[in-house]
C-alpha cells in the first residue's frame, strides 16, 4: 500500500473515533459550540485529505456530511436526533469505504447517492427519510490497526484554488472557524503512538489524577463520555514520537530477559561472602528495575482506549430499545498494559451492552416506579495495589433472584436442596457458571446473548477476577479486578514430589502449616482430603500426587496454600514453600498446551526452569465445592467503598514516607533489647515464646538498630509468627483508608493519606510470605524440628 | 537439479536427516525439568541460553525402545515450530550432507502410520537409507495426538 494512503488511514481512523464520541456529546448538548467546531474541523480535514489523495467517493460523502454540519454551525438548522443519526450514518459509510481501501488499496465500488441525497435534503431543511439510507456493516477492528512503520515525512501540497461547491466553505471562513475553536492540546503535540489505532487525545492523557477529577466535576453523561478534549485541563506540551508496537514488544522481551539475568546474578552473589561485585551488582539491580518500570510505562495505555466505542454503542442501543440511557465514565485515564487492554475490550463492551439492554428498565417502567427517567450505566476504573479495578454499575432492576434459582434447578447446575439454602449472592454468581446462558453458541463475544461465563473465562485467563452485587430494584454492579500487566508476576516457589513449581501469588490467600505436630491437620472424608480451617472445611488438592510424581508418595505434606479462584476456594497441599520470586511468564510450547495444569513456565534465578501452576485448572481436582465465602466478601467491598474508619498503626522505617498498617493485622507490638536478637548468615531472628521467630526488614534501606531497644511489629498466621523491625512507632489513628497512589515496590499496597499525612500502606501478605519462606529455609530437614520452629 | 543440506543423525541405529536450514543448534539436553501430566514423548523443559526449550524424545516419538545402558550422553537438535523452541533428543549427530534432489524418493507406502506422517521422503545413500524427517509434523500437537 502507498505510504501516503497508509498514513491517511491511520490518521483518519483516529479522527473518526473522536468524531463518533463528539457527536454523541453534541447531540446531548447542541449548544456546545466548541464541540461542533471540533467535529466540523475533523470532518473537514478528512474531506480535504481525500480530495488531495484523489479518493472521490470518500470526499463526496465527507463533503455532504460537512455541509450539513456547517448548517448546524451557522445556526440555520436545528439539531435533531435524526440529523445526528444521519451524520453518524455517513461516518459509518466513511469507515466502511476506508476498510475497503485498507484491504485493497482502492476505494471499493459502490453508490452513496442514497446517503448524500438525504444529507443534502437535511441540509436544505427538507424532510428526510432515514430508513432510505442503507446501513453498512462497519468492521469491528479499527481501521489502520496494523502497526505501521515510522513514515518518511511527505511534503503536503496546498489544495489548489477552485470554485466552491454549493454549501462548501471558503478557506477564509475555515481559518476563522479554526481560530475560534480552541485547538485541543493534543493538536500541539507531536504524537506519541504506542499503537496506531489509538485516538491521539488518549495517548497523552491528562495526568492520571486529574482525569477522574475532571470527570467527577461533570457527572452527567452529556458531559462525561467523550475523551476530554479541548477542556481546561491543560496538558503540558511534551515531545513525542511514533514508535511501532513491534519495537516496544521487542524492548519488553529484552528487559524481561535482563530481569532474569539480574536475578541469576543476585542468586550467585548471595552465595559468596566477599564479593567485590556486591555494590555494582546492587546498582545494576536498581537500574534494571528502573528500566523495567520505564519500559512497562511505554506499554501502558489509558483504559479509555477500550471505552472509546461505548458512547456510540450506548446511544445506538438507547435508540433501538427506546430507553433513555446515560453513560457515565470515570477514570478513563487509568492506565494498564496494552496487552491486557486488548483482552478486556470485548468483555467490557459485552457487559455494558448487557447492562443497558437487560439491566435497565424501559423508560416508562422507570417513571412508573418513581425512578429517574434516564437509566444510568456507570463505568469506573481505578488502581488498587498491583491491580486495576473496573466497575460497571447500572441503576436498573437488578437480577431476578427467583428466576435464576429456577433456572439453576432447571438446568441442573446444582442440586435443588443446595440451591434453596444458598444466599442471594451465591445465586447471583451462577450467571457466571458455564451452561447458564441460554445462548446456543458460546464462541463469539461480539454477538448478543452470549453468556457471562465467557466473560468470566476471558477475565480469569488473564489472572483477573469478576464478581457482582445486585440489589433487586436498585441495580447491579459488576466488579472486575485485573493485574496491571501479564509480563511479570510475583510467585511463590513451592516444592512437591521433588520438583519445584511456581504459583502466582495473586491467587494465594494464605498459607497454613500442617503436618504431624501442627495445629491444623489434614483429615479424610472417604478418600477426599479436607482441612478444618476456622470452622470451615477446605477441600484439598495434593500437588505431588495430582502431578503423578512418584517421589510424592514418601513425602509428608507441610503446607496448605489456600487458593481462591473466582468463588471457589481450595487448599493446595505442598511439601515445601521455598521462596518468593518475581517471574517472567513464558508461554508453553504448542505441544504442551494440552496440559491444563500449567499456565506457562519461567526461568528462576538459579537458571532452572519451573512450570507455573494454573490455580484455575487445579481447582477442577478439588471438585466443585463452593464454599461459604460468599456474602461476607460482597459486604467488605461495600464497607470499604463507604470509607469506613480503620484503626491504623503509623510507624517509621527507613527513608521516605511514614508507613502505616492496619492494626487488625498486627498481633502484638514488642520492644526488644537489640542484644537479644540473634543474627545468623545475614538474617535475624528472636527467641520468642519458646520459638524462633524471623525478623524482617521493611525495605532495603531500613534495618535493625545497632543498640538500645528495637521496636517490632509481630504478625502471626496459621501456625507461625514473624516480626517486622521498624525504627519508631509513631501513633495509632482511626481514619478511612483510601489508597490513592499505586505502589512503587513490592511490599507496599500503595500510598494513602492517613491522619493528614501521606503514608505508605504495607502489604502484610507480602511480608508474611517472606516470613514463611524464611521459616522454610531455616527449618531443619526433620519434621519434628520444623514443627517446633514454626508451629 | 538442486542440492540441499541435511543434518544427519541417528536414533536407535537408524539414519535420519533434517533440512539443515531448520536446525538452529545442537546441544546436550541438561537440566531438564520434567512436565507432569504431559505425553510420554515430552522429555521436559530446559533453559538454553535464556530461552525455554521443550525437549521431545525422538525414540518415544518414533515408538522405539529406550536407550541401552552405558550409551553416550544423548544430544538434541534445536528446531523451531510455530514460533516455539523445541529440542529433539536423539542418540548422535553424524554430519552435514549435501544431497541431490534427484536421489530423493517419496516414503514407501508400507510404513507404520506413526512413521509415515513424519517422513518427507527417503534418500538412497550408498550404504544405507537416509530418512528425511519433517520437524513440523514431528513436533506438532495435533499430529502428536493422532499418533
Amino acid at each position: 500500500m502507498d505510504d501516503l494512503i497508509a498514513e491517511f488511514l491511520t490518521e483518519t481512523a483516529e479522527s473518526l473515533e473522536v468524531v463518533d464520541s463528539e457527536l454523541v456529546k453534541f447531540e446531548a448538548n447542541p449548544n456546545e459550540r466548541k464541540t461542533l467546531d471540533n467535529i466540523f474541523r475533523l470532518v473537514h480535514t478528512v474531506k480535504g485529505t481525500c480530495g488531495f489523495l484523489g479518493l472521490g467517493r470518500l470526499e463526496a460523502v465527507a463533503h455532504a456530511g460537512e455541509t450539513l454540519l456547517g448548517r448546524f454551525r451557522d445556526g440555520k438548522l436545528e439539531v435533531t436526533s435524526d440529523a445526528v443519526t444521519l451524520v453518524l450514518h455517513s461516518i459509518d459509510r466513511i469507515k466502511f469505504i476506508l476498510s475497503g481501501l485498507e484491504s485493497t488499496g482502492n476505494e471499493p465500488d459502490g453508490d452513496d447517492h442514497d446517503l448524500i441525497a438525504q444529507l443534502e435534503a437535511m441540509a436544505e431543511g427538507q424532510a428526510v427519510d432515514i430508513s432510505a439510507v442503507q446501513a453498512v456493516e462497519v468492521p469491528d477492528r479499527p481501521i489502520g490497526s496494523e502497526p505501521d512503520p515510522i513514515l518518511a515525512p511527505e511534503v503536503v501540497q496546498k489544495e489548489p484554488e477552485r470554485n466552491l461547491r454549493p454549501g462548501e466553505v471558503s478557506e477564509a471562513e475555515l481559518e476563522a472557524a479554526f481560530a475560534a475553536a480552541e485547538a485541543p492540546d493534543w493538536m500541539n503535540e507531536a504524537v506519541a503512538e504506542v499503537e496506531p489505532e489509538l485516538s491521539v487525545s488518549e495517548v497523552a492523557p491528562a495526568p492520571v489524577a486529574a482525569a477522574p477529577v475532571a470527570a467527577k466535576a461533570a457527572p452527567t453523561a452529556s458531559d462525561a463520555p467523550a475523551p476530554v478534549m479541548g477542556e481546561d485541563n491543560a496538558i503540558a506540551t511534551t515531545q513525542s514520537i511514533r514508535v511501532s508496537v513491534d519495537v516496544l514488544e521487542g524492548l519488553m522481551t529484552l528487559v524481561s530477559e535482563m530481569v532474569l539475568t539480574r536475578n541469576q546474578l543476585l542468586q550467585i552473589s548471595r552465595t559468596r561472602e566477599d564479593s567485590a561485585f556486591a555494590t555494582p551488582l546492587q546498582r545494576l539491580s536498581t537500574l534494571t528495575g528502573e528500566l523495567q518500570d520505564s519500559v512497562m510505562k511505554t506499554r501502558m495505555q489509558p483504559i479509555g482506549a477500550a471505552w472509546k466505542k461505548l458512547p456510540r454503542l450506548v446511544r445506538d442501543l438507547s435508540h433501538e430499545l427506546g430507553k433513555k440511557i446515560d453513560l457515565v465514565m470515570d477514570g478513563e485515564g487509568t492506565e494498564l498494559d496494552r496487552q491486557v487492554l486488548e483482552l478486556i475490550r470485548d468483555p467490557l463492551t459485552h457487559m455494558v451492552r448487557n447492562s443497558a439492554d437487560h439491566g435497565l428498565e424501559p423508560t416508562a417502567e422507570r417513571i412508573e416506579l418513581g425512578k429517574p427517567a434516564n437509566g444510568t450505566v456507570k463505568l469506573s476504573a481505578f488502581h488498587e495495589g498491583g491491580y486495576i479495578v473496573i466497575r460497571i454499575a447500572d441503576n436498573g432492576r437488578g437480577l431476578n433472584t427467583a428466576r435464576i434459582r429456577e433456572k439453576i434447578i432447571e438446568k441442573a447446575l446444582a442440586p435443588r436442596n443446595e440451591v434453596e439454602a444458598m444466599s442471594d449472592q451465591q445465586i447471583h454468581r451462577f450467571i457466571f457458571a458455564p451452561g447458564f446462558s441460554t445462548a446456543a453458541k458460546v464462541t463469539n463475544l461480539s454477538g448478543r446473548g452470549v453468556g457471562m461465563d465467557v466473560v468470566r473465562t476471558n477475565i480469569e485467563q488473564i489472572g483477573g477476577q469478576i464478581d457482582l452485587v445486585s440489589i433487586m430494584g436498585q441495580g447491579t454492579t459488576f466488579t472486575i479486578k485485573i493485574p496491571l500487566t501479564l509480563a511479570i508476576v510475583s510467585a511463590l516457589i513451592v516444592g512437591a514430589g521433588g520438583q519445584k513449581f511456581a504459583v502466582p501469588q495473586t491467587s494465594v490467600m494464605e498459607l497454613v502449616r500442617t503436618g504431624a505436630n501442627a495445629e491444623h491437620k489434614i483429615e479424610k472424608i472417604n478418600d477426599a482430603l479436607v482441612l478444618r480451617l476456622r470452622d470451615k472445611l477446605l477441600p484439598l488438592v495434593q500437588l505431588g500426587p495430582t502431578m503423578q510424581l512418584e517421589a510424592a508418595q514418601s513425602e509428608d505434606p507441610t503446607f496448605v496454600m489456600v487458593i481462591q479462584v473466582g468463588e471457589r476456594r481450595y487448599g493446595l497441599v505442598v511439601n515445601d514453600v521455598l521462596d518468593t520470586e518475581e517471574i517472567v511468564v513464558k508461554p508453553l510450547a504448542g505441544i504442551l498446551r494440552s496440559v491444563q495444569a500449567f499456565s506457562g513456565a519461567t526461568i528462576l534465578g538459579d537458571g532452572s526452569v519451573v512450570l507455573i501452576l494454573d490455580p484455575n485448572a487445579l481447582s477442577e481436582y478439588a471438585g466443585n465445592i463452593i464454599d461459604e465465602k460468599s456474602a461476607e466478601d460482597g459486604e467488605i467491598v461495600v464497607a470499604s467503598a463507604e470509607n469506613e474508619k480503620v484503626a491504623m498503626l503509623l510507624f517509621k522505617a527507613g527513608y521516605g514516607a511514614p508507613k502505616a498498617v492496619e492494626l487488625a493485622h498486627i498481633t502484638r507490638l514488642e520492644h526488644i533489647e537489640v542484644e537479644k536478637i540473634e543474627r545468623m548468615d545475614g538474617r535475624a531472628a528472636l527467641q520468642y515464646r519458646g520459638k524462633l521467630m524471623p525478623i524482617l526488614n521493611v525495605s532495603e534501606g531500613s534495618g535493625l538498630m545497632n543498640e538500645g531497644i528495637q521496636p517490632l511489629l509481630v504478625f502471626t498466621g496459621e501456625g507461625y509468627a514473624m516480626a517486622l523491625a521498624v525504627d519508631e512507632i509513631v501513633d495509632v489513628v482511626e481514619d478511612s483508608l483510601s489508597i490513592e497512589l499505586s505502589p512503587d515496590r513490592a511490599g507496599v499496597r500503595g500510598t494513602a493519606v492517613v491522619a493528614g499525612r501521606a503514608c505508605e500502606i504495607l502489604d502484610v501478605d507480602y511480608y508474611q510470605f517472606r516470613g514463611l519462606a524464611e521459616h522454610a529455609r531455616k527449618a531443619p530437614q526433620t519434621d519434628s524440628e520444623a514443627g517446633k520452629v514454626a508451629a | 537439479m538442486s542440492i540441499r543440506d541435511y543434518v544427519t543423525l541417528r536414533v536407535g541405529g537408524q539414519l535420519f536427516g533434517v533440512d539443515a536450514a531448520r536446525v538452529h543448534d545442537v546441544f546436550h539436553p541438561r537440566g531438564l525439568t520434567p512436565v507432569p501430566l504431559s505425553r510420554s514423548e515430552i522429555a521436559g523443559v530446559l533453559n538454553l541460553r535464556g530461552r525455554i526449550v521443550t525437549a521431545v524424545c525422538a525414540r518415544r516419538r518414533l515408538g522405539l525402545g529406550p536407550r541401552e545402558e552405558g550409551a553416550p550422553e544423548p544430544l538434541a537438535i534445536g528446531l523451531e515450530v510455530h514460533g516455539d523452541s523445541y529440542g529433539l533428543v536423539i542418540d548422535s549427530v553424524d554430519e552435514v550432507l549435501k544431497l541431490d534432489d534427484e536421489k530423493f524418493h517419496a516414503a514407501p507406502g508400507n510404513l507404520p502410520p506413526r512413521w509415515a506422517e513424519i517422513i518427507v521422503g527417503v534418500y538412497q545413500l550408498e550404504k544405507e537409507l537416509l530418512i528425511v524427517l519433517d520437524p513440523h509434523t514431528l513436533l506438532d500437537a495435533g499430529h502428536l495426538k493422532a499418533a
